[in-house]
């Protein structure tokens, strides 16, 4: 029989015990849909966890630091490279250098220093650093009041929430809870910090002496002031790990940069009598994904600078997700292997039933392969009905439990989250998956309905 | 007597030492022991006995529904015994029709659909079936019942149904297991008159099972009697050869 008739056929017996094929049916739905909503959930909080860490900017992040410098995170580097004398500046140069390589997003110098600011006539100690532009998606920012810097040049800052707090006078008694940080930002943003720092300016040389030694390496520091407006306040952590973190208060990258302030490497160049042009402690260098990080470290290495960065976490989260995943999708399918008895149970009796009209089917010239695959698409059909349904009512499930996930958010607010994603393959895999389940299913009573004998089948009543 | 009937010469089918047991319980049913016989192209046979004679059993042989246990069923040159469940599914579907006592019409399908069954496992294209279907069922005056389901029609009309879909796919061979032990003597006799036609018409070979001596005398060429599955009797009958209107029965 050609595929089509069975088709037809199948589908036309399965309407003849509509309930009861429906009833199969829809225990292959719930299955389908159970696995459709665990999977959904997983792949959902898996894409959650990534998004998070790509945003935190751990995980894609090399630090690069000059030989010349400290000394490296690990000893091996230093003994292995070049001695530290030979090896290249952490300059503008090597800096551009560096953000041209393949797969490199940006490279920034990291630039901070302590310095005097001065708010309502009253002088605060404290560490300030440059942010390039970028950090505006960080999730660091997320919980900021007020705007991140209108642009990289900017006389902007955005304060530390601890910071903001010992601006008004308000320092955190233990125990008691902190103040938040819209009451914080309210009376500040909008003002104005008086900003007391050092200029490093180069003079031209004065002796040819000093010229042949080190050729202008002479710089003078002038002390200098500016105003800053502040824009914004942030939730972020001090001892975070994260480099620009412990600082307090955050200045636009470029004007830092522009400003010349006097870093407390210079002093240390120059007592060593070494380069020209002023150099970095570190260069930060954001890669295109985590995976990336290796090739660049090794690249930027064999440009002779000790590189750091966290080894690729996302890998273990990748793992960490598949064998959840793969719980969730045993789960799911718990529900569908019951469903799959279902579909045993309902042909069988469907051939208990069926029995004389399968023996005058072989009496009329039904080959066991006719017989067996009308069976077979039987269970097909219904694999294919449930597969439909089971799919729809998991994407509702995983919706419902979403839209309720997020009320909840709202309530304790923080922002909305999706952690429900139903991707592509999802949908044809779990269509498929119930397929595949119900011919399984149906392998076994189709082969007995093939082997059934039509003179004992014709004789039944 | 025995092989006498040779119409047309052709031997269509030839059994031999045939035997069919079956075990119930302990004991062993011959319900078909050592029959060998011979039947013609065009003949039309009647299988005569009581019943638990194992007429049916040997016709079920014959129409390759069941395996001997013992002894050949040759048909066209070709030993049924030899054949693999495919190939008898396939003899089945274009060598033999049959027609049995309860019609065994698909109860969820139409006439129509009933009738197109064979030419669906046949693999006949779809455009034609239907048009095919319609003119058996013409063949048997149901042009009008062909959206019926069995269940709504009588026995005369399902069961010439059930002979319309037996000449589907043009067998030379029809097997019909007490065509009319469901009817009565009317509706019988239009039976009978049909499976009489498409011997005389279409040249089939008729094998037809029944207990009825009467309703044998009246259509069959020749009458073969079983008893305890053994062959009791081989004898043709001149009066229904001629084709004429039955004379009755001589008993």
């Amino acid at each position: 029989m050609k595929t089509y008739d069975m088709a037809e056929l199948a589908v036309r017996n399965l309407r003849e015990s509509i309930l009861r094929n429906s009833l199969t049916t829809v225990g292959i739905s719930v299955g389908v849909a159970s696995l459709v909503a665990m999977l959904s959930l997983g792949i959902g909080l898996q894409q959650l966890a990534g998004r998070r860490l790509q945003k935190s900017g751990l995980f894609d992040t090399v630090v690069v630091t000059s030989r010349r410098d400290l000394r490296g995170f690990n000893r091996e580097q230093e003994e292995n490279g070049p001695a530290p004398a030979e090896s290249p500046a952490l300059n503008e140069d090597a800096r551009q250098k560096i953000a041209q390589l393949p797969n490199v997003l940006e490279a920034y110098p990291d630039i901070r220093f302590i310095t005097e600011l001065h708010y309502a006539d009253k002088p605060y100690l404290t560490m300030m650093a440059g942010l390039p532009f970028s950090a505006k998606n960080n999730d660091a920012f997320d919980g900021m009041q007020g705007n991140f810097f209108s642009s990289d040049t900017a006389p902007e800052v955005i304060l530390q929430k601890s910071f903001a707090g010992q601006l008004l006078g308000k320092t955190p008694k233990a125990g008691s809870e902190e103040a938040s940080v819209t009451d914080l930002a309210k009376p500040l943003l909008g003002k104005q910090l008086t900003m007391r720092y050092a200029e490093r300016t180069a003079t031209p040389s004065t002796s040819q002496a000093e010229a042949s030694n080190s050729a202008g390496t002479a710089y003078s520091v002038i002390s200098r002031e500016v105003t800053l407006k502040i824009v914004g306040v942030c939730d972020l952590d001090p001892d975070s790990m994260r480099g620009q973190a412990r600082a307090r208060v955050f200045l636009p990258l470029k004007l830092a940069q522009n400003l010349h302030v006097m870093q407390p490497s210079d002093l240390r160049d120059s007592t060593n009598m070494a380069g020209g042009t002023p150099a970095f402690t570190t260069v930060e260098v954001h890669v295109k994904s985590p995976t990336q990080v290796q090739t660049v470290e090794d690249a930027i290495k064999k440009m002779g600078f000790n590189t750091f960065s966290i080894v690729d976490a996302t890998r273990s989260l990748r793992q960490f997700f598949a064998v959840l995943d793969l719980f969730l999708g045993i789960f799911g399918s718990l529900a569908l292997a019951v469903a799959s008895i279902g579909i045993i149970n309902t042909l069988v009796m469907a051939i208990l039933e069926r029995r004389r009209e399968i023996g005058i089917m072989k009496a009329i010239g039904a080959s066991d392969g006719d017989v067996k695959g009308l069976f077979f698409a039987e269970a097909g059909v219904m694999g294919v009905f449930g597969g439909i349904v089971g799919v729809a009512l998991g994407w509702t499930i995983g919706r419902v439990i979403n839209l309720g996930t997020n009320v909840y958010l709202k309530r304790q607010h923080f922002p909305p989250e999706q952690i429900w994603f139903v991707p592509w393959w999802l949908v044809l895999g779990a269509i498929g998956f119930a397929i595949v389940v119900s011919l399984l299913s149906g392998l076994y009573p189709a082969s007995r309905a093939a082997r059934l004998d039509p003179v004992q089948a014709l004789r039944y009543e | 007597m025995p092989g006498e009937s040779n119409l047309n010469g052709s031997m269509a089918i030839r059994t031999e030492s045939l035997c069919r047991y079956y075990a119930m319980g302990e004991a062993l049913i011959r319900a078909v022991d050592g029959i060998s016989v011979q039947i013609a192209s065009g003949e039309f046979v009647a299988l005569l006995g009581t019943s638990g004679s194992g007429k049916s059993s040997l016709l079920n042989l014959i129409a390759g529904l069941d395996r001997p246990t013992s002894g050949t069923v040759v048909v066209q040159k070709s030993d049924l015994a030899k054949f693999s469940r495919e190939e008898l599914a396939k003899y089945r579907l274009h060598t033999v029709g049959m027609v049995f006592q309860s019609f065994n019409l698909i109860p969820s399908m139409t006439l129509l659909e009933n009738v197109e069954l064979p030419l669906r496992f046949a693999e006949v294209e779809r455009g034609k079936r239907e048009g095919l279907a319609k003119q058996a069922l013409e063949r048997v005056g149901l042009s009008a019942r062909l959206r019926h389901r069995p269940t709504e029609l009588s026995g005369g009309e399902q069961q010439r149904a059930s002979l319309a879909r037996a000449l589907i796919n043009q067998p030379q061979f029809l097997l019909a297991d007490e065509p009319t032990g469901n009817l009565d003597s009317q509706t019988g006799t239009e039976i009978m008159n049909f499976i009489r036609e498409f011997n005389e018409t279409l040249g089939m070979t008729i094998i037809m099972v029944t207990h009825e001596r009467a309703l044998a005398e009246r259509y069959a060429s020749r009458m073969i009697f079983l008893a305890d599955g053994k062959l009791i009797g081989d004898q043709s009958n001149a009066v229904a050869a001629t084709g004429g209107p039955s004379r009755g029965g001589g008993l």
